[in-house]
């Protein structure tokens, strides 16, 4: 009796609400064509990829794909390949960040004091970050080419005598991860300088002013008002850069290839060719959800740190 | 007298020091220029030089003729103009739906958008690819657009949803009383006052679709479908020591984006900061 009273009621109810609040078709209107697209070719894809990590995909149409759990991830701890391109990613990560952190700062902090051209600099130090990667990784093959008549090896040997002798920059895995790394730093100075000149623009003016006063030196205005106030920005700019890191490709597929014997080797390459070139897509699949899982963990660090923030 | 001397001084240094950065990196854009313009014998001379010696515009009537980077350049142009088209559509429709609306499923589809934005882009290639088979979109410039489009809906919602919120809503409330419905507010109030942000969401999407390598490489095997960054890394590996001709193809995909850059420098700063200090 009492149970079919209260299942009225609930009925009722809901009825009612039902009349009194009518959902509002128009938002989804607007939703729909972005959403779809969306869901088609981001979400759908998120979930198929960890799909497919889990079973020795057959890439042929209508081929049985065997369920394999979590071997494809096991498989990577002890496949010695996979630890190379970890550490190379992390390497190259840890030696970018620093240098473009470091370049881009002083940049920044030149350009915001400079008078004289300061739009003509801001725009020369941009300038590689909007040219495409494919075009630069091109262009640095040609200046570290082993030919005597190489830019880099005439300026190191013929011009400034920093070397003995003509290297062979691309052959072998050390020399290419010197041409490597410097166009990594070279092309994202100016990223950072942009976003790290906004943020010295937006200090108000009186902190140094009040600074001067107390007879404050430079690097005391820089250790004891800039530096710290620009932190978040200082975190924002490591973060989005050890991300930018981990995701290096294009310049290392075009460059070396991974070579030579994989040992220029990165996460992306690794998975792009266990994916494209031996056609193992379960694989691959699973090393781009460990790729995925790292980035994670650092946005997580990131979400920690940025949640103090500094008002003026 | 002694501090304005100071200053002098400290500006003279500050143009110096900026001046030796900003020859390394000018010098490799130099240096491609000057090889594009250099005949194949002058190409290895040595020792290396800037001024070639006998400029000649050969590479680039060979890129775009004989190597077909006119076919390229209108693939990229068709690619980059539709994706930015429909970007500018898709993303602001959505961020509108933010903006302005209270509904059910809010909030979840606000965390599923932006937890994507973290992940790398390139997780998705191997699920996609084989979308893209399934659809029959593979070596069509119709799978290069739709998944450059999709790709940057959730970074460029956010971007919108921002400036939307911004704006005041009265003149909106004003066209509904009026008896316009939303689609008015959206197109006759909303899309002209966004302007800045749209122009903003419409370089970086025309610049990302220009030079997207990984995808295009990916899909597309036909010559005549190829864009110009796949056109300009096979063109390396075809003709591995033609560096004339490579970077005379280079300069062909490089220059408009130049030419767009700083002709729009404003929009783009803005469109960088913003989305710098909103995380």
């Amino acid at each position: 009796m009492n149970i079919a009273r209260n299942i009225t009621e609930v009925f009722t109810r809901a009825r009612g609400n039902r009349r009194r609040k009518r959902i509002n078709l128009t938002p989804y209107l607007f939703l729909l064509p972005g959403v779809l697209l969306f869901l088609a070719w981001t979400a759908y894809p998120l979930l198929k990829a960890f799909q497919i990590s889990l079973y020795d995909w057959n890439p042929i149409p209508g081929q049985v794909s065997a369920f394999i759990g979590s071997a494809n991830y096991t498989r990577a701890f002890s496949d010695p390949v996979f630890w190379m391109a970890l550490r190379n990613t992390v390497m190259y990560a840890v030696v970018t960040v620093i240098g473009q952190m470091f370049l881009g700062l002083t940049v920044a902090l030149m350009v915001d004091q400079v008078v004289f051209a300061r739009t003509a600099f801001r725009t020369i130090y941009y300038l590689p970050v909007i040219t495409s990667w494919v075009v630069i990784s091109i262009l640095f093959k040609y200046l570290f080419n082993s030919n005597p008549s190489g830019l880099v090896h005439y300026l190191m040997v013929d011009v400034l005598h920093l070397l003995p002798d003509y290297v062979p920059w691309l052959s072998n895995a050390g020399t290419s991860w010197v041409a490597i790394l410097s166009l990594g730093i070279w092309k994202g100075i100016g990223w950072s300088m942009i976003i790290f000149l906004a943020a010295l623009q937006s200090i108000p003016v009186v902190f140094y002013e009040v600074a001067a006063i107390d007879g404050a030196n430079k690097w005391d205005r820089l250790w004891r008002i800039t530096l710290p106030l620009i932190r978040p920005t200082l975190i924002f700019v490591l973060v989005m850069l050890i991300i930018g890191g981990f995701q290096a490709f294009i310049s290392i597929y075009l460059i070396t290839g991974g070579g030579p014997l994989q040992r220029t080797e990165v996460l992306l390459s690794y998975m792009y060719n266990q994916g494209f070139k031996y056609m193992e897509f379960g694989y691959g699949a699973a090393l781009s959800y460990m790729l995925a899982a790292l980035i994670f963990g650092v946005n997580f660090i990131q979400i920690r740190f940025l949640q103090e923030r500094i008002e003026y | 007298m002694g501090i304005r001397l100071r200053q002098q001084v400290n500006q003279a240094l500050l143009v110096l020091a900026l001046s030796i950065g900003a020859v390394f990196m000018m010098i490799p854009f130099l240096y491609m220029i000057s090889t594009s313009l250099k005949g194949q014998v002058y190409v290895f001379e040595f020792p290396p030089r800037f001024i070639p010696a006998q400029p000649t515009l050969d590479n680039f009537v060979s890129a775009w003729n004989a190597n077909n980077f006119g076919r390229y350049f209108l693939n990229s142009m068709q690619v980059a103009l539709i994706t930015t088209g429909l970007q500018l559509f898709f993303s602001s429709t959505v961020a509108y739906a933010f903006a302005r609306f209270e509904f059910p499923g809010k909030n979840a589809l606000y965390y599923i958008l932006l937890a994507t934005l973290m992940i790398p882009g390139m997780m998705l290639i191997i699920p996609q690819f084989m979308l893209a088979a399934s659809f029959r979109l593979l070596n069509t410039l119709t799978g290069l657009v739709l998944v450059y489009t999709a790709a940057g809906i959730a970074f460029n919602t956010f971007l919108l949803r921002g400036f939307f919120e911004q704006l005041p809503r009265e003149l909106e409330e004003a066209v509904l009383i009026d008896g316009g419905t939303h689609l008015t507010i959206f197109f006759r109030v909303l899309i002209p006052l966004s302007t800045p942000a749209l122009a903003t969401v419409a370089i970086f999407t025309f610049l990302g679709a220009w030079d997207e390598y990984i995808w295009a490489l990916t899909t597309i095997n036909e010559p005549a479908k190829r864009t110009l960054p796949i056109a300009i890394a096979n063109l390396q590996g075809a003709h591995a020591s033609d560096w004339g001709l490579i970077f005379a193809g280079s300069l062909i995909a490089v220059v408009p984006v130049l030419l767009v850059f700083i002709s729009l420098q404003k929009y783009f700063i803005k469109g960088l900061t913003s989305g710098a200090i909103k995380g």
